[in-house]
């Protein structure tokens, strides 16, 4: 058994965890504060990467300043959406809320397809060093990079939703709707902050993402793939998004790795999140850290 | 049953037989008749181009109209149907190819086989919906097309499998006309059916499933029976849909049966509109009919002077998927019940004209 393989990809799953887990929260907070379930989230990875190396390439910004337009687009490309898109479809049954996200989804994959081609570009370089050594394992920058990036949204989002006056009202949105409202907390605000906060973090995501395997279609898969890591963790837990991140990084990981080494079926590392999702769902359907929904007559 | 010519404005009727027609007027009745036996002379009359997309019409209608008794008659959702449309084709192929069944009993039996995979993948239905059943479909959608991938014995891999056209008492049905007939068939007899299981009391159970399942729970209504019987005629409509196609073409080959086709099997109903038979086949029509409009549209740009840029001729298969995503998006915003509700609409407008109250 090749245990210092087997540690290089539990390493580098955790880390890929790590991102998992932030495209979770992004799910997660649209979910809980809106009932919306955002299957456009890959988009937003895919339009946020597209976006900024539209910008470092054509515009020839600095990367620090075409990072940071980047993430003001894409606050504003989410409030836009909710407002024209999504705001119509509050109240309507859960199979139209769905097919609208999947309609953009698909409207918004083409579109990126049309404007910037079918083949993966790579960011100019941001580093000097492409990999660095730690502890006898070789991380690249990028990935640690991305884990600090990771790392510092999911402090800035504890501390936005703990200790600000916009989060304590996104919480209460959440808890309830009609309270909120009539405490003065205005809930299209609220709806439209959660969207641009989920679009700016997405594209915060896929930008990282993009420097490391460069900018390709292949990016907006992400956004099935967090799937697995939000029904895991439980679906409206910011906690349950990062911890079922980490463990559907790992676990894809290592299936890989037994899958190579052992059983040889081929394709382990895209499809058993899904066989774990499918016995989630079998046996735990409300996740690790989900509330279970209790109906009433 | 003697039934009127027109159907009168209020609800005037007064037995269940009136309530159980799968005609509401004569007028829909003889309409319906003429226009199965029109399809009929088609071929006499219409192109080639024409008589292959109503083949299509005919495929994609089936398996549409099964996705239509599970998310619009019984409320559960599926994102998977493209995956069963696929294991119906391949299904069929393989019972042909490996055990010499003869086609035309290959359809049928690809159909309950595709029926026990959606009852093995529908399962966890009888303990989640509504947006967990929705992950959980789309789970069983990546894992069947990976068996496609990877299940050489059944699929052929990532070489395909053939599929020999229909054969019928030494006749072959192999060229588009004669085709059509079985589709046309097939389609006829699945709408049938599928109008009287609405009729039936699985169907009002289906319904009342959709409707208020803690309700119909208490009036006696096995749920998990009924959702799990739901999955089940949903994937067998599907497995059919699945065959024709396999036998129309010829061959099959894993990649079409991806994601985008489960979308747009949904797109299909919502765009015809959520529990009604008559919005399914709408549906489909215009599903079927959008890329081809785009294309002639593209093709008129060509010609002029402004149009022939390589941006929009190069990036038609774009178009065409965008105008997917903004077709459901626009009907989901604007009319949401689908063209079966706008149709009604248009029908009592003109019924009322010109003294619309």
């Amino acid at each position: 058994m090749n245990f210092e393989l087997l540690i290089q990809l539990i390493v580098n799953g955790l880390i890929v965890g790590l991102l998992y887990g932030v495209i979770g929260m992004c799910f997660v907070l649209v979910y809980k504060s809106t009932q919306i379930v955002n299957f456009a989230q890959g988009e937003f990875l895919l339009i946020g990467a597209w976006v900024c190396w539209a910008s470092l390439i054509y515009l020839e910004l600095p990367f620090f300043l075409g990072f940071m337009l980047t993430l003001v687009f894409m606050a504003g490309f989410g409030v836009l959406l909710q407002m024209i898109v999504l705001r119509p479809m509050i109240g309507e049954p859960i199979i139209s809320v769905i097919m609208v996200t999947i309609g953009l989804s698909i409207f918004f994959q083409a579109l990126m397809k049309w404007i910037f081609g079918v083949s993966p570009q790579s960011y100019p370089k941001v580093f000097d060093t492409e990999s660095i050594n730690i502890l006898g394992l070789n991380v690249e920058m990028a990935y640690l990079m991305s884990t600090l990036i990771a790392l510092v949204i999911m402090v800035a989002f504890y501390l936005f939703f703990k200790h600000s006056k916009h989060g304590l009202a996104m919480r209460a949105t959440a808890f309830d709707q009609q309270a909120s409202q009539s405490l003065g907390i205005s809930v299209k605000h609220v709806f439209a902050m959660s969207w641009g906060i989920a679009a700016t973090v997405s594209a915060t995501a896929g930008i990282v993402l993009g420097m490391v395997n460069g900018v390709s279609d292949s990016l907006s898969i992400m956004g099935i793939k967090v799937f697995p890591a939000v029904i895991l963790g439980g679906l409206d837990s910011i906690v349950g998004a990062i911890v079922g991140g980490l463990i559907i990084g790992v676990l894809e990981n290592v299936a890989e790795f037994f899958d190579s080494q052992y059983l040889h079926i081929g394709n382990m590392y895209d499809i058993a999140p899904f066989y774990v999702l499918l016995i989630i769902l079998w046996f735990k359907p409300y996740g690790l850290f989900g509330t279970q929904n209790i109906e009433r007559i | 049953m003697s039934s009127l010519a027109m159907r009168p404005c209020g609800d005037f009727r007064t037995s269940y037989k009136q309530d159980n027609t799968i005609f509401e007027t004569k007028t829909i009745r003889w309409v319906t008749i003429f226009t199965i036996i029109a399809l009929c002379f088609a071929p006499l009359f219409l192109d080639g181009y024409f008589i292959t997309l109503l083949i299509q019409i005919s495929y994609l209608g089936i398996a549409a109209l099964g996705l239509n008794i599970l998310v619009g008659y019984t409320g559960q959702i599926s994102l998977g149907h493209g995956a069963f449309f696929g294991f119906g084709a391949f299904a069929s192929a393989w019972l042909n190819t490996s055990m010499n069944i003869p086609v035309f009993l290959c359809i049928p039996l690809a159909g309950f086989l595709t029926m026990g995979v959606g009852m093995m993948f529908g399962a966890p239905a009888a303990r989640i919906k509504g947006l967990y059943l929705a992950i959980a479909t789309l789970a069983s959608q990546f894992i069947i097309e990976d068996f496609f991938a990877r299940a050489e014995w059944f699929s052929g891999g990532a070489a395909g499998s053939m599929a020999d056209p229909v054969n019928l008492f030494g006749f072959s049905f192999d060229t588009d006309e004669s085709f059509y007939y079985i589709a046309l068939f097939a389609l006829v007899f699945m709408f049938i059916w599928g109008c009287n299981l609405m009729r039936s009391r699985d169907g009002r159970a289906f319904v009342a499933v959709r409707d208020h399942y803690l309700s119909a729970e208490i009036m006696g209504v096995k749920l998990n029976k009924y959702r799990l019987l739901s999955f089940g005629i949903s994937s067998f409509y599907a497995g059919i849909g699945g065959a024709l196609y396999a036998h129309y073409l010829g061959y099959v080959s894993a990649e079409g049966f991806t994601i985008m086709m489960s979308i747009q099997f949904l797109a299909m109903i919502i765009i015809g509109g959520l529990g009604s038979i008559k919005g399914t086949l709408m549906g489909v029509v215009f599903m079927v009919f959008l890329p081809e409009v785009l294309e002639s549209g593209v093709g008129v740009m060509k010609m002029t002077d402004w149009g022939n840029i390589p941006m929009v001729i190069d990036g038609l298969a774009y178009i065409k998927e965008m105008a997917i995503g903004l077709v459901i998006i626009g009907f989901l915003i604007f009319e949401p019940e689908g063209l079966a509700h706008r149709w009604t609409q248009i029908k009592n407008y003109w019924k009322f004209y010109p003294f619309a109250y």
